[in-house]
C-alpha cells in the first residue's frame, strides 16, 4: 500500500473542505477502498476519516425514512420498518456481500463502490477508468460480467451493486452535501453515470462533494422482490438482478416500479417498461413484450452476450412471481 | 485514546497503512487471528468488533482509537474452550485448522445476531424472526471458506451449540 496521510473530521463541513482538495479520499467502512488501496487501483496522498460524524442514524421524516450515510448496511437491513415497509431494499442488502462486510460498509459508501471489472482491479492492464487514455482491457477481452446498456466504447463496466439498485426502485434521494455547506438533492436514478468519454467519473459528485444521507419515500406497499442471479448461491456479485415493485389491484397491474443491477454502469431504469405496465392485466405476452423493450439496443461484446437473453428471463421470472401468474 | 483487545489496552501504530488484521498479529502478541486472503474474501481474519463480527484485514488499526476488539485468544482458551470451540472438536468441525479462529469468532457472532432475530438471504419472510435452518447456517457463514472442505461438520458443530441454547 502506497503511504498516505491519515486525517480526522468530526464535522460535514470539514470533512467536505479536506476531501475537495486533490488527492484526498474519505473513508467510512472502508471495505472497497482498502482493498482497492491494497493493490494500488487508489493511491491517495491523504484519506479523511468520517467515522466521527454523528450521522448513522435511520430517522422518519415526513413522509419516509431519512438514512444517514454512515449507517451500516446491517443497520439499514435489520431495521424493523425497513423490513416491514421497504422489503426491496432489506432483501437486496442482504443479497449482498457477507455479514462480516455489511457491519463495516456504510450506506455512503455503498453508494460510491467501484466496479468489480477485471481489468480496473489489476493495474499492469489498460483500463480508461482507472486510467484514463489507456484502452479498455476488457472489449478485447474476458467480459463476462460487463454491461450490456449504457456503455460506451471506452468503458463497458458495470456497477456492481445490490443497495443502489432497490433505492432506485424505490426512487430514493440522495442528499449530498459540498464546500461552504452547498446541500443538493439528487435521485439514486441519477447519482451513478454511463461512461461516455469520462468512464473515470462514477458518479456525479462534485470535488469535495459528500453523501450525506438517503431519503426514502413514504411506503408504497405491493410486492416488493429482489432477484439476483449469481455463479454461487452467496457471497458473489450479480450478472443481473432485478428489483420490482409491483401492485395488482381488481386484476389490473397498479404500480411496476423496475430497476435492474449488474447489466449497466448503473442502476439501470427504464421508464418505458412502468408505462407499458400499469393498467394492463397481467399476462404473459405482456410481460414478454416488457422484456423486448428492455433489452431493446442492449449489446454484448461476446463473453457477455448470455446476459441479453438471461435479464430478458429474469424479468418475466420476477413479474410472473409478483402477479402470481 | 487506545484499541482496547480481550480487555487488554494497546497503543494504536503510528503507521495509518497498517491493517486492524496485522497490528493485532504483530503488535500485541496476538497470532491466533489468520491472514488468509487478506482481501475480504475468505474470513480467516474475522474478529469481533464493537460487538459484531468484521474482516479485521479490510480496516485500518488506526481508525480505531476507543474500539473494543475480541478476537479468538478472548473467546476460549486450551483450559477453558467456549462451547462452540468444544462443538468444533467434537464434531471435526476443521482439518489443518488455519480457517478455524475466523470460523469461530464468526458462528459466536452469528449466534447472537440470531438471537436480535435479524434475517439473512435465506430468511422466507423477512418481517418475522428467522429460524437457524441449516440452509440459514450456510448463508450467514458464507463469508468464511475452508479449503478442507469441513463445511457438513462445521454446520453440525454451531448446529449443536444453537440448538443447546434454545
Amino acid at each position: 500500500m502506497k503511504n498516505f496521510e491519515y486525517a480526522g473530521a468530526d464535522t460535514v463541513e470539514r470533512a467536505t473542505m479536506l476531501c475537495a482538495e486533490n488527492g484526498t479520499k474519505a473513508i467510512a467502512g472502508g471495505t472497497n477502498l482498502i482493498d482497492l488501496m491494497k493493490l494500488q487501483v487508489e493511491t491517495p496522498a491523504r484519506l479523511v476519516d468520517l467515522n466521527s460524524i454523528d450521522d448513522r442514524r435511520i430517522e422518519e421524516e415526513e413522509g419516509g425514512l431519512r438514512i444517514g450515510a454512515l449507517a451500516s448496511n446491517t443497520a439499514v437491513a435489520v431495521d424493523q420498518r425497513i423490513r416491514s415497509d421497504y422489503p426491496v431494499l432489506a432483501k437486496a442488502i442482504l443479497a449482498g456481500a457477507t455479514q462480516q462486510l455489511r457491519n463495516k460498509a456504510s450506506v455512503g459508501g455503498n453508494l460510491g463502490q467501484r466496479t468489480r471489472c477485471f481489468y480496473f482491479t489489476n493495474i499492469d492492464q489498460p483500463c480508461n477508468k482507472r486510467d484514463p487514455g489507456s484502452g479498455c482491457g476488457a472489449l478485447t477481452g474476458v467480459a463476462r460480467i460487463h454491461a450490456i446498456l449504457g456503455a460506451s466504447r471506452h468503458c463497458i463496466a458495470t456497477y456492481p451493486g445490490d443497495m443502489a439498485v432497490a433505492m432506485a426502485a424505490l426512487d430514493a434521494q440522495v442528499e449530498l452535501s459540498g464546500l461552504a455547506n452547498k446541500s443538493r438533492m439528487v435521485a439514486v436514478r441519477d447519482f451513478h453515470r454511463c461512461p461516455g468519454y469520462t468512464p473515470e467519473l462514477d458518479n456525479i459528485l462534485e470535488p469535495g462533494e459528500l453523501v450525506v444521507a438517503v431519503h426514502l419515500p413514504a411506503p408504497v406497499g405491493g410486492t416488493q422482490l429482489y432477484r439476483k442471479v449469481r455463479e454461487r448461491s452467496s457471497y458473489a456479485f450479480a450478472l443481473c438482478s432485478v428489483a420490482a415493485i409491483v401492485d395488482v389491484k381488481r386484476g389490473k397491474i397498479a404500480r411496476a416500479d423496475l430497476a435492474f443491477g449488474s447489466i449497466a454502469p448503473k442502476p439501470w431504469v427504464d421508464q418505458r417498461l412502468t408505462q407499458l405496465l400499469v393498467g394492463e392485466k397481467p399476462n404473459m405476452a405482456l410481460f414478454e413484450k416488457a422484456a423486448d423493450i428492455l433489452v431493446d439496443g442492449a449489446r454484448g461484446v461476446g463473453d457477455n452476450d448470455y446476459k441479453i437473453p438471461l435479464v430478458r428471463r429474469t424479468l418475466i421470472a420476477t413479474l410472473c412471481e409478483a402477479t402470481e401468474i | 485514546m487506545p484499541i482496547v483487545i480481550n480487555s487488554l489496552e494497546y497503543q494504536l501504530p503510528a503507521d495509518p497503512r497498517v491493517s486492524l488484521l496485522d497490528f493485532i498479529r504483530d503488535h500485541t502478541g496476538l497470532p491466533g487471528t489468520k491472514k488468509g486472503c487478506d482481501h475480504g474474501q475468505c474470513g480467516a481474519c474475522t474478529v469481533i468488533l464493537d460487538g459484531v463480527r468484521i474482516n479485521s484485514c479490510l480496516t485500518l488499526a488506526v481508525m480505531h482509537d476507543n474500539c473494543d476488539v475480541i478476537t479468538i485468544e478472548g473467546i476460549g482458551s486450551a483450559e477453558q474452550p467456549s462451547a462452540l470451540q468444544q462443538a468444533f472438536v467434537k464434531h471435526d468441525g476443521f482439518q489443518c485448522g488455519y480457517c478455524t479462529p475466523g470460523q469461530i469468532c464468526s458462528a459466536t457472532a452469528m449466534l447472537a445476531e440470531i438471537a436480535e432475530g435479524w434475517p439473512s438471504d435465506a430468511t422466507q419472510d423477512i418481517g418475522t424472526r428467522p429460524s437457524l435452518s441449516d440452509e440459514e447456517i450456510r448463508e450467514r457463514m458464507s463469508g468464511n471458506l475452508c479449503r478442507c472442505g469441513a463445511y457438513p461438520n462445521i454446520v453440525a458443530a454451531i448446529r449443536e451449540v444453537a440448538d443447546a441454547g434454545q
